[in-house]
C-alpha cells in the first residue's frame, strides 16, 4: 500500500524544472530572407513553416474570403500540373505541402524526406509563385467553401465567436468573417483570387522556421529558391483594433439542448510589460486545462459543463480576454451569475501566492514538453518570430515566469479585469436570465 | 475540450498515414534506441517500453482491455463515467490530488475510452516517470468514489453528451448508423451511453465494474520517451508488481453479431443540417494476432479509395470528372476486438441529389472492380506507407498511442511492429477481391438531410 505522506515527497523532490534545451539558429540567406533553424539530424526529414503576416484583414470588404478561397486553389495546380498532377506529383515524394489561410497570416506547411527534398520543394514553388486558379478548380473549390460556409452559419460555437467578434472589434477588420459570407464568396472572380495571391504572399512579410535534417547552409539555398520569385508587399497591415462591445447580454435563438456562452471584455497588448503577467494569471483562472479556478467551481464542483476555457486573446492587430463555454438551456442564467461572481473574485485579488507558486511550477516544467518533434519545433519557431520574440526567448522565458510576483498579478487582475464590461454573447434557447439585471 | 474526451473510433475519412503503426525497420542504435521491448510481469502486466533519446521527455500510458462494450445491459456509458471518475479520490490520495500532482510537475494527463479499451495518460519530465508510476499503480487498487464527486459528475458526463453529440446532428446520425448496423454486438451502443441509462448511473455501478475490470492482468503499461526498458522494468515492478493479479478479472467473450441477410435504409431529418450527405457501412473484417493480411486489403482499399482529396478514385470520379459530389470519402475500422466496420460516403453537390449520389456511387465502386487498381496511385500509397516508417519515429507519444491500442484488442507487439509490412505486402488483386466482398445487400446507408426538401 502507498502512503500518502511518500508521495508528498517525492512531489517535492521533483519541482527543480527542465531546462529547455533547444539549440535555434538564426539564419540569413543570400537574398536576405532570415529563418530559425533547429538542426536535428536523427530522422531523415525535416518540417519547414513558412509564416506571411497579413492573412485575411487583408481582404477589401467586398471581397471577403478571397485570401481563404486562393489558399485554397494554391494546391490545386501549378505551373504545367493540373489539380490531379500536381496531387500526385506530391504523393509520390511521400511529402507534403499545405496550405492554410488564417485571419492573420497564411501559412506554408512543408514536410520532406531528405531523400527527395528538393523535388518536393520545387512543387511548393511552384504552388507560391506559379499557381494556375484553373476556372474549373475554381468553381469546384468555391462550392466547397461555400457548402462549408453554409454549414458553419447553422454551428453555434461559429454564430457564437462570429457575433462575439462584430460586437468586439465594430469596424475593424476583426469583426468580419475570415472565410467571407456564402454572398462574397459566391461572387469571387478569378481575378479577386490573382489579386489576393499578389497581396497575401510577400518577400518582405514572410518568416520561417524550421527543424529536422538540414543545414543552414542548405536551407539559406532553398528558402532563396522557394521565396525569391515573390513580389513586394503593397497593401497596408490595419490599425489596431479598439474593443467595441459594452457589458451587456446578447442572444441568439438556436435549437438544441444546450446553449454555447462566449464572453468577454478588453485584454492586453503583447508590449505591454504587464502581458506575461495576465498570462499566468488567465493560467490560474481559466486557461483551459483541468486544475484552473472556472473548472473546479463550474465543472468539478457543480456539474455545470463539460469544460470551460478563457484566454488572453492578444493578436496582431486587437485583443481580448475571452472564453467559452457550453451548458444545459436551464443553468444559463446560474451560469452567468456565477461567472460575473467569478470575475469579481479575481479583480479582488482572489488569488493567492500558493495559487501563484503551483502555476509557476506548472508552467515551467510544462514549458520543454512543447518542443517533442521536428514538425511541432518548426511551428513554434515560426510562430515565436510571428509574435515578435527574441531567438533566445525558450532560454529566458521560465526565468520571466518565476520572476513574476503576487503583486504583479493583482496588479494586472485590477487593471484588466471587469466584471461590469463583461458581454455575454448566448447561442440557444437560454433560461433564467430575467432576474440577473441586465 | 479535450479532457476526459472521448476517442472518436469511426472517423469518416481515415487516411492512411494515421493508421501506420509502427517502423519497418530498427533505427540506428543510440539515436532512438532500439526496436519497443516488450516484458510481462509476474502478475500479469504487459509492458512495452518505446525508447526516444532527442528530449528528456517521457509518456506513462496505462490502457485496461475492457471497454464500452464490456458493459452490462442497462449500464451503457459506465466505462466512460468510470474513466472520469479515476481522477477523483483514492484511499491515499485525496480529491483532486492526482492531477494536481501532476500539474506540479509540469506534466499534463487525460484519458479516453473506447469499445474495447480505456486509457489513461501523463506526459512529464522523464525524471518525474516513476511518481505517475506510483500514482498510476494506487488507482489501479484503491479507488475511492464519494457522493461530492459522482454526483457532479454525471451531470458533466450528460453535458459531455449535449455538447459532443447531440448538438451535432451528424454525430447522433453516426450513432443510428453504428445502432443499425450492429443487430446483436455491444458495438451498436454508444460509448458514452444512452442519455437515459447515464441518468441512472451512481457510484455502485462504477465501484461494480471498477472491481470487475481493473488489475494488472488486464492492463498494458506502455512507457515513451527519454527512458530504458531495463529501468522501466525496475519501476514497474516497484509499483505495479505489487498489486496481486485478479484471477477472476478475464477478457469475457461478447456477444457476436449474427450474419445479417437485409439492406437496411435510414433516413434522418434534422433543421440544422445545412448539408446533406450518404454514409454506407459494411462489416468488415479485424486484424486478428498473427493474421492481419486480410485487414491490410481493406486498409489498402479505403486509401486507394478515399485516401486523397485530388487523387483517391472516389474523389476523382466524383468530385472531379463527373462533378456530383462535394466531398467523397472512404474508410476502414479493423483495429477493433470483435467486429470491423469498412464507410464509404458522399456529401453531393447542390444540383445533385442523394438518390443520384448514390448510384454514382455504386457505379464508381463497379467501374473500380472492374478496372482494377491504377499501378501508379498503388506505388505512391506505398511510398507513403515506406515514408510514415521514418515520420512516425518523430513522434513517440504517437507511437505509444497505437501500440498501446493494438494490445489492448489483442493484437501481439510483433503484430503491432508489422502493420506497415503487412500494407506493403497487399497485392492489387487482394484489394479487388476485398471491394467485391463489400456487399450492399448486406450493408446499411443512411442519409442525412434538412427538415427541408
Amino acid at each position: 500500500m502507498i502512503h500518502f505522506v511518500r508521495i508528498l515527497a517525492v512531489t517535492l523532490l521533483a519541482a527543480t524544472p527542465l531546462r529547455a534545451e533547444i539549440d535555434i539558429q538564426p539564419v540569413e540567406t543570400d537574398a536576405s530572407f532570415s529563418a530559425w533553424l533547429v538542426e536535428e539530424r536523427s530522422i531523415p526529414f525535416v518540417a519547414i513553416e513558412v509564416v506571411f503576416p497579413g492573412g485575411a484583414v487583408l481582404d477589401t470588404e467586398d471581397r471577403l474570403g478571397a485570401t481563404s478561397l486562393m489558399t485554397e486553389l494554391l494546391s490545386e495546380g501549378a505551373g504545367d500540373l493540373d489539380s490531379q498532377a500536381f496531387a500526385a506529383a506530391v504523393e509520390a515524394t511521400a511529402g507534403s505541402v499545405r496550405f492554410d489561410a488564417g485571419r492573420d497570416s497564411v501559412s506554408l506547411r512543408i514536410r520532406a524526406l531528405t531523400e527527395n527534398r528538393d523535388e518536393v520543394l520545387e512543387l511548393a514553388r511552384m504552388a507560391l509563385t506559379d499557381p494556375r486558379f484553373d476556372e474549373t478548380a475554381l468553381h469546384r473549390v468555391r462550392a466547397q467553401t461555400i457548402a462549408s460556409l453554409e454549414r458553419d452559419a447553422r454551428n453555434p460555437n461559429t454564430i457564437a465567436s462570429q457575433t462575439f467578434n462584430e460586437l468586439a472589434f465594430a469596424g475593424h477588420p476583426y469583426a468580419r468573417p475570415t472565410e467571407g459570407t456564402p454572398e462574397t464568396v459566391s461572387a469571387l472572380s478569378r481575378d479577386d483570387i490573382l489579386t489576393a495571391h499578389r497581396t497575401a504572399l510577400t518577400r518582405d512579410r514572410v518568416l520561417v522556421g524550421a527543424a529536422g535534417d538540414i543545414s543552414a547552409e542548405d536551407l539559406g539555398q532553398l528558402l532563396d529558391d522557394l521565396l525569391g520569385d515573390l513580389p513586394e508587399a503593397t497593401v497596408d497591415l490595419p490599425d489596431h483594433a479598439a474593443f467595441t462591445a459594452p457589458g451587456g447580454i446578447t442572444v441568439v435563438e438556436h435549437p438544441g439542448p444546450q446553449s454555447v456562452v462566449a464572453f468577454g471584455h478588453a485584454g492586453i497588448r503583447r508590449d505591454d510589460p504587464d502581458f506575461m503577467a495576465a498570462f499566468v494569471m488567465n493560467e490560474i483562472f481559466g486557461g483551459g486545462r483541468f486544475g484552473t479556478r472556472l473548472m473546479r467551481e463550474l465543472r468539478e464542483t457543480r456539474g455545470l459543463t463539460y469544460g470551460i476555457g478563457t484566454s488572453v486573446a492578444t493578436a496582431q492587430h486587437g485583443d481580448s480576454f475571452q472564453g467559452r463555454l457550453s451548458t444545459d438551456n436551464s443553468r444559463v442564467g446560474e451560469v452567468v451569475a456565477l461567472l460575473r461572481s467569478e470575475w469579481e473574485w479575481l479583480a479582488e485579488g482572489g488569488i493567492t501566492q500558493a495559487d501563484l507558486e503551483r502555476v509557476q511550477t506548472y508552467l515551467t516544467g510544462a514549458y520543454p514538453l512543447r518542443f517533442d518533434g521536428n514538425a511541432s519545433i518548426a511551428g513554434i519557431l515560426a510562430s515565436m518570430q510571428f509574435q515578435g520574440f527574441d531567438i533566445d526567448y525558450v532560454n529566458v522565458r521560465n526565468d520571466l515566469v518565476r520572476a513574476l510576483t503576487l503583486e504583479d498579478i493583482h496588479r494586472v487582475a485590477g487593471r484588466m479585469i471587469d466584471p461590469e464590461a463583461l458581454h455575454f454573447v448566448i447561442v440557444g434557447q437560454p433560461q433564467g436570465l430575467d432576474d440577473l439585471g441586465f | 475540450m479535450a479532457h476526459r474526451a472521448l476517442l472518436p473510433m469511426l472517423a469518416f475519412c481515415v487516411t492512411l498515414l494515421t493508421l501506420a503503426a509502427s517502423p519497418l525497420q530498427a533505427a540506428e542504435p543510440g539515436v532512438h534506441g532500439s526496436e519497443p521491448q516488450g516484458f510481462t510481469l509476474e502478475n500479469g502486466l504487459q509492458v512495452v517500453v518505446i525508447e526516444d533519446r532527442r528530449a528528456p521527455v517521457a509518456t506513462q500510458m496505462l490502457w485496461y482491455k475492457v471497454g464500452a462494450a464490456d458493459e452490462s445491459p442497462g449500464q451503457s456509458g459506465i466505462a466512460h463515467y468510470l474513466e472520469h471518475l479515476m481522477f477523483k479520490a483514492t484511499d491515499n490520495m485525496a480529491q483532486g490530488e492526482f492531477s494536481a500532482v501532476v500539474e506540479a510537475n509540469g506534466g499534463r494527463d487525460n484519458a479516453f475510452t473506447s469499445w474495447d479499451y480505456t486509457g489513461y495518460f501523463q506526459r512529464v519530465a522523464a525524471d518525474r516517470l516513476e511518481l505517475m508510476m506510483q500514482m498510476e499503480a494506487d488507482r489501479m487498487g484503491n479507488l475511492r468514489v464519494d457522493l461530492s464527486d459522482w454526483l457532479p459528475e454525471r451531470s458533466v458526463i450528460l453535458e459531455e453528451r449535449s455538447q459532443v453529440l447531440e448538438s451535432r446532428p451528424e454525430r447522433v446520425f453516426a450513432e443510428q448508423v453504428r445502432a443499425t448496423l450492429f443487430q446483436n454486438h455491444p458495438y451498436g451502443i454508444p460509448i458514452i451511453g444512452w442519455r437515459h441509462e447515464m441518468e441512472q448511473l451512481d457510484e455502485r455501478a462504477a465501484t461494480d465494474f471498477y472491481k470487475a475490470h481493473y488489475a494488472p492482468n488486464n492492463a498494458i503499461l506502455i512507457v515513451a520517451g527519454d527512458v530504458s526498458a531495463a529501468d522501466v522494468r525496475d519501476m514497474a515492478a516497484r509499483h505495479y508488481g505489487q498489486i496481486p493479479a485478479n484471477p477472476d478479472v478475464r477478457t469475457a467473450a461478447r456477444p457476436l453479431e449474427p450474419p445479417h441477410f437485409a439492406e437496411r435504409r435510414l433516413v434522418m431529418r434534422d433543421g440544422r443540417v445545412a448539408q446533406p450527405f450518404l454514409n454506407r457501412v459494411y462489416m468488415a473484417p479485424v486484424r486478428r494476432a498473427g493474421d492481419q493480411a486480410e485487414a491490410a486489403a481493406y486498409q489498402m482499399l479505403a486509401a486507394l479509395l478515399g485516401g486523397s482529396a485530388q487523387t483517391s478514385v472516389l474523389e476523382r470520379k466524383l468530385t472531379h470528372e463527373r462533378g456530383v459530389a462535394l466531398s467523397a470519402w472512404a474508410g476502414y475500422s479493423g483495429n477493433a476486438r470483435d467486429h470491423g466496420t469498412f464507410s464509404l460516403g458522399v456529401t453531393p453537390t447542390n444540383e445533385t441529389t442523394l438518390e443520384d449520389a448514390e448510384a454514382a456511387l455504386d457505379e464508381v465502386l463497379a467501374e473500380f472492380i472492374e478496372t482494377g487498381v491504377d499501378s501508379d496511385q498503388f506505388e505512391r500509397v506505398q511510398m507513403q506507407i515506406r515514408a510514415a516508417a521514418i515520420y512516425e519515429l518523430d513522434d513517440a507519444a504517437a507511437r505509444a498511442r497505437s501500440i498501446g491500442a493494438d494490445l489492448s484488442i489483442g493484437l501481439t507487439l510483433e503484430d503491432s511492429l508489422g502493420w506497415l509490412d503487412a500494407l506493403l505486402a497487399v497485392t492489387p488483386d487482394e484489394v479487388i477481391a476485398a471491394a467485391r466482398a463489400l456487399d450492399r445487400r448486406r450493408s446499411v446507408t443512411g442519409w442525412l438531410m434538412g427538415d427541408e426538401g
